[in-house]
């Protein structure tokens, strides 16, 4: 049996999407059998960030309602055996479907997957409990900034309150530059601060923005980005890895004068 | 640590965003704003001087994590420090 992720932050526009896409991706790299669900009813955006968009027949409240069944809405990802896309309605809004719904779905995906990973919407309103409704665990991505942290501590709150028991912190768009010069909080601090483990830091990297504009997840290319997410999903997949050196990056010289 | 930390001049701009978010964590957490916080703050101090003279002060009041006794969970506590000037004659 496999489990379900719901990948999570309350505030909008940290990453979910993009860590959904390269989690998933990289579990798929790893031969696992993976499932993306896109629960942003009414604003889909995993299918463009898959680069999928344009292979869409049936949607999640297509399968949801009973008209279609789940394999037919399924999009293949190309180059993988077992790896694929359950997109999000785009004409319909957060009340075409319900938690129990949700909770019935991912019960009956994680029979025949190893992962199934659920990208949530913003907000803590019903898209929210839609997405969590059937999770086994969860990813809660933030970025060091107040409002984001402020959220994620929120959120923490609601996934505790909701009994999902293993939930770990991805801090996104790190800048190590302005770290080091205080004018950032540290992933150590957000840690802290939130007092959940910490399961991965991703530098901000503008492969990412280069991988997106592609419809292309780069986790496991030679980008720094790319190296953490396959961290990230090597330490989902119960594998021990050691943080990477975000700061190690400006050679021997820079090194010696940088360390703290 | 930055240069503006060890000269003691200016917090970075790092820890200040620390310093808020923990501040307003523990408000968030316990469900309660600063205003109410502030009420309840002034409510404690009437009770408390009706039997005592306190040090107005010295006195500090806030919500904070602690360890939880039951489970291993961090749960919100209110801390008070009120020090005493005087204890009223007891007619």
């Amino acid at each position: 049996m496999g489990e379900v992720i719901v990948v999570t932050s309350g505030k909008g526009g940290v990453g979910k999407t993009t860590t959904t896409a390269n989690v998933g991706t990289g579990l798929a790299k790893l031969e696992k059998k993976v499932v993306l669900i896109d629960t942003d009813i009414g604003l889909r955006n995993l299918d463009v960030v898959m680069g999928l968009e344009n292979r869409i027949v049936y949607n999640l409240v297509d399968v949801i309602e009973g008209s279609f069944k789940i394999n037919q809405a399924f999009i293949k990802v190309k180059g993988y055996n077992n790896f694929y896309l359950l997109p999000s309605a785009q004409t319909r809004d957060k009340t075409a479907i319900t938690p129990e719904q949700m909770k019935k779905l991912t019960d009956q995906l994680k029979e025949e997957f190893d992962y199934v990973i659920i990208d949530c919407p913003a907000g803590i309103e019903q898209g929210f409990h839609n997405a969590i409704a059937g999770a086994d665990r969860a990813l809660v991505v933030t970025t060091p900034e107040v409002s984001a942290v402020r959220d994620a501590d929120r959120i923490i709150g609601l996934l505790e309150a909701n009994e999902i028991k293993q939930t770990h912190l991805i801090v996104n768009r790190l800048r190590m530059d302005m770290v080091k010069r205080g004018d950032m909080m540290s992933s150590e601090d957000v840690v802290e601060i939130l007092a959940i483990p910490l399961i991965g830091v991703v530098p901000d990297d503008e492969n990412i923005v280069i991988s997106t504009n592609q419809g292309a997840p780069l986790v496991g290319n030679n980008t720094m980005a790319g190296k953490a997410y396959m961290n990230i999903c090597k330490r989902v997949d119960g594998e021990e890895v050691p943080f990477l050196d975000l700061a190690g990056k400006g050679g021997l010289f820079s090194r010696l004068f940088k360390k703290n | 640590m930055s240069l503006f930390d060890f000269f003691g001049r200016n917090k970075s701009s790092g820890s200040v965003a620390k310093d808020r978010l923990k501040l307003v964590l523990v408000s968030d957490r316990a469900g309660c704003s600063p205003e109410v916080m502030e009420q309840m703050k002034n409510d404690i101090i009437a009770v408390i001087s009706k039997y005592i003279e306190i040090d107005m002060q010295g006195l500090d009041i806030q919500i904070k994590q602690t360890q939880s006794d039951s489970d291993n969970g961090t749960v919100p506590a209110i801390f008070a420090n009120i020090p005493i000037k005087d204890m009223r004659s007891k007619n």
